[in-house]
């Protein structure tokens, strides 16, 4: 399709002050191409969260993202310990995260949560020891 | 309510102020230093007052669209959370009061809360 525009973000786990720079440079190009603000906000914050947890918990990974006239697709993966309980993972205040990261801002147990509130469509693949990829549309509306 | 108006209602400092905080509007107000509870409940152009102080709020802030940040108990940003917010035209104001008091004057002059 010659419509789709591909990008891909390495999501480094080293520096957590760095974290949210590709959703910040999403955000960018998304509002260069004129989307309509509300659609720009819930790809961010869908897509921040998403990045936040991968420097969390899985120590960062990769990012592609796909922009047709339709949709937003996001695509996370990242090669960490894996989700054991989906479920517990999606209920609103659930958080497995370290201390020193709530002392951040974050680990309050809303990022899967919050994800799925922003986006369309959801959906997480996830092996334990092998990682997790979460897929997220957002449609342009 | 005008981000210009805040500052003396809050005895802040303007730590960056865009050339348009005379006309900036802000409809409602939300404090929490917990950036995921913004991300899920926040809208409506609000100013956030936050105790949090690191490169996360600027950047919370903007994917929100969050046009002004209060730090309350007089935390205040250093030149990389400065220069992130001028990047984005985000205003930073410091104000020397508690997140419970700076809420409560703003609350007091009439700004809502907005989730």
């Amino acid at each position: 399709m010659e419509d789709t525009i591909k990008l891909e973000y390495i999501v480094s786990a080293e520096d957590f002050t760095r974290a949210g720079e590709a959703s910040s440079d999403l955000k960018n190009i998304l509002k260069q191409m004129g989307v309509s603000p509300d659609t720009v906000r819930k790809v961010s914050i869908a897509m921040y969260e998403g990045e936040i947890n991968m420097v969390i918990h899985a120590n960062g990974g990769v990012i592609t993202v796909f922009v047709t006239p339709k949709e937003v697709t996001m695509i996370l993966k990242d090669s960490g310990p894996g989700i054991p309980d989906i479920d517990k993972a999606m209920q609103a205040g659930y958080s497995t995260a370290p201390d020193n990261i709530r002392s951040l801002g974050f680990g309050a147990g809303m990022g899967l949560p919050n994800m799925k509130k922003y986006s369309d469509d959801m959906k997480i693949e996830t092996e334990l020891g092998v990682g997790t990829t979460v897929t997220m549309t957002v449609r342009i509306c | 309510m005008l981000v210009k108006e805040i500052i003396p209602l809050l005895d802040a400092e303007l730590i960056y102020g865009s050339d348009d905080i005379d006309i900036r509007e802000i409809h409602s107000g939300c404090g929490s230093d917990m950036m995921s509870d913004v991300l899920a409940f926040v809208k409506d152009q609000p100013v956030l007052l936050t105790g949090l102080c690191n490169p996360q709020v600027i950047r919370t802030a903007e994917m929100m669209d969050i046009m002004c940040l209060v730090f309350v108990r007089g935390k205040r940003p250093d030149e990389k959370m400065i220069e992130l917010a001028r990047e984005r035209n985000i205003c930073l104001l410091a104000t020397p009061h508690t997140m419970f008091t700076a809420c409560g004057l703003l609350y007091k002059a009439g700004l809502v809360g907005g989730a």
